[in-house]
């Protein structure tokens, strides 16, 4: 009868274990299947990350002016100079696939801070992000797998799935309302997350942030931007950083009480403060054969003191999905990427 | 310093529960990471104190009614556990440091790396903290079972060589 009850209270630890580890619910999205989803849609690269598979590595710095410390007590926003390292992409995970103005732009930088704080963050080209939650991007994402036949994404799934979420279409109609711009040299990105910044009182805000170009906007349609290489628009961007360093400034949108931190779909309202905290400097490209960034996941949650995630259901999503792309790639032989050391030299 | 044992033990059931929990959770990974790094090295800490602590005291004996057999197997077993608790904190520190993450541990406070950067070191050492941390969740298991079956069925007197309550053996 003892003998039972050891062996009650040892399947008892073992069970807590098991249900704990998420083997009694195989149908939630966990990282693992996310992961899974990306390498079901867009096949298995070997090496590359499983979205924003096509990239080239940068360098520069980031010039604080200081106007950011009365909002975060992260040294970044102090007075001076940041190297930073970062990667250029487009959306998608085929590493090899051409280039065009419609592909989403990625831009993900990592800050090394004087005291050896790092501050990484991943932005993109949309002014708003189409989906809530991860559960939505991933039931989009297998609503978009080529069908075996007709190789083109089933239109009935799409149907389905826009009909489910009328934030997505709302999403997409803020998105479609402007142009892309002629390269990446003159994209702004944003970081459509909210972040919580708490500065040295204490004091905590709501941000989200943009990079907006100096470069100023050409529309990808206008005439004389040669469009014809299936790599124009990294080309167009070497091209560009090697004859000036391209610049960016760092805007900080202040929320205000009831702005929705959870909610990527929903901008926030025009006329919120804005704060030029400084100028983000890009002077040096290299080849991911020739970069360490090849390697370097740029996790959104790596975040300096100051900076700290909201409610925004998608930022641990972000954190977890992308360790586990880079867990998967890390083990991998690096293929060659579409972009190579020739590319820069030319 | 059977505290010690108390207080680990309380804090290695969590870091199975928050490791095996992280690895398979969206919403709660970042926080559940968060505690995951300081909490690994703590214990790295204490099982330093408690590995020193050990050398230094005599244990209480077993009971006389346990075989040299056994007595081998309850050493063995013990020495699986230390060394496990000591190499996976290692492990995990290792693994982020190839990795080239910053080893956050609260606010400003992070670990210094102590490998090169390289990704298939990561590779390899991410698997190797999974394989260790089964290992150690099996040695529980089996400690576990072995310490009700001593304490509840045999009635030995085991537990009274870690039991807090106790006094020392005289």
């Amino acid at each position: 009868m003892r003998l039972a009850g050891v062996g009650v209270l040892v399947l008892g630890v073992v069970g807590a274990f098991l249900y704990l580890g998420g083997w009694f619910s195989p149908h939630e999205l966990t990282q693992g299947r996310f992961v899974n989803g990306f390498e079901r849609v867009n096949g298995i690269y070997s090496g590359f990350r499983r979205n924003h598979a096509k990239g080239v590595c940068v360098t520069g710095h980031f010039d604080s002016n200081g106007n950011g410390t009365r909002i975060s007590k992260a040294i970044v926003f102090q007075a001076g100079r940041v190297p930073v390292i970062g990667r250029f992409s487009l959306g998608g995970g085929d590493p090899y696939m051409a280039d065009s103005a419609g592909a989403v732009r990625g831009l993900g930088l990592e800050f090394n801070l004087s005291d050896g704080e790092e501050w990484r963050t991943a932005m993109i080209n949309l002014p708003v992000f189409p989906f809530h939650t991860p559960q939505d991007f991933y039931e989009n994402l297998m609503a978009s797998k080529p069908d075996p036949e007709t190789h083109q994404p089933d239109p009935a799934k799409m149907a389905a799935f826009v009909a489910r979420h009328p934030e997505f279409l709302a999403a997409i109609k803020i998105i479609k309302s402007g142009e892309p711009s002629s390269g990446f040299d003159n994209t702004t990105f944003y970081g459509l997350n909210a972040f919580i910044f708490t500065n040295a009182d204490g004091k905590a805000t709501p941000v989200r942030w943009t990079l907006a170009s100096e470069q100023p906007y050409v529309a990808a349609s206008a005439a004389g931007v040669p469009t014809g290489d299936k790599n124009y628009l990294f080309l167009g961007l070497i091209s560009s950083i090697l004859q000036h360093p391209l610049k960016w400034h760092l805007i900080l949108t202040l929320g205000q009480p009831g702005d929705p931190t959870d909610d990527a779909t929903i901008m926030w309202p025009e006329g919120r403060e804005q704060v030029d905290v400084g100028t983000l400097i890009l002077d040096g490209v290299q080849a991911e054969a020739d970069s360490e960034t090849r390697v370097v996941n740029f996790d959104p949650l790596v975040l300096p003191a100051g900076i700290s995630p909201s409610d925004d259901p998608l930022l641990s999503a972000r954190s977890a999905v992308y360790s586990e792309s880079f867990t998967r790639r890390a083990g991998e032989k690096a293929e060659p990427s579409a972009i190579t050391p020739a590319d820069i030299r030319k | 310093m059977r505290f010690f044992h108390w207080v680990m033990a309380a804090m290695v059931l969590a870091m199975l529960g928050i490791g095996v929990a992280m690895v398979t959770s969206l919403g709660d990974y970042h926080r559940l990471v968060s505690l995951h790094r300081p909490l690994g090295i703590l214990i790295l800490i204490f099982v330093v104190i408690r590995f020193v602590n050990r050398r230094l005291h005599k244990l209480p004996p077993f009971p006389p009614t346990m075989s040299p057999q056994e007595r081998f197997i309850a050493s063995a077993s013990e020495v699986l556990l230390y060394t496990l608790l000591f190499l996976q904190p290692l492990v995990g520190w290792g693994m982020l440091s190839a990795a080239r993450y910053p080893i956050a541990m609260f606010g400003a406070v992070h670990l210094f790396p102590i490998l090169p950067h390289s990704a298939m070191l990561y590779a390899f050492l991410r698997k190797t903290h999974t394989f260790l941390a089964y290992l150690l969740f099996l040695a529980f298991v089996a400690h576990f079972g072995a310490v009700l079956y001593h304490s509840l069925v045999l009635r030995d007197g085991l537990f009274g060589r870690m039991a807090p309550w106790r006094e020392r053996a005289r």
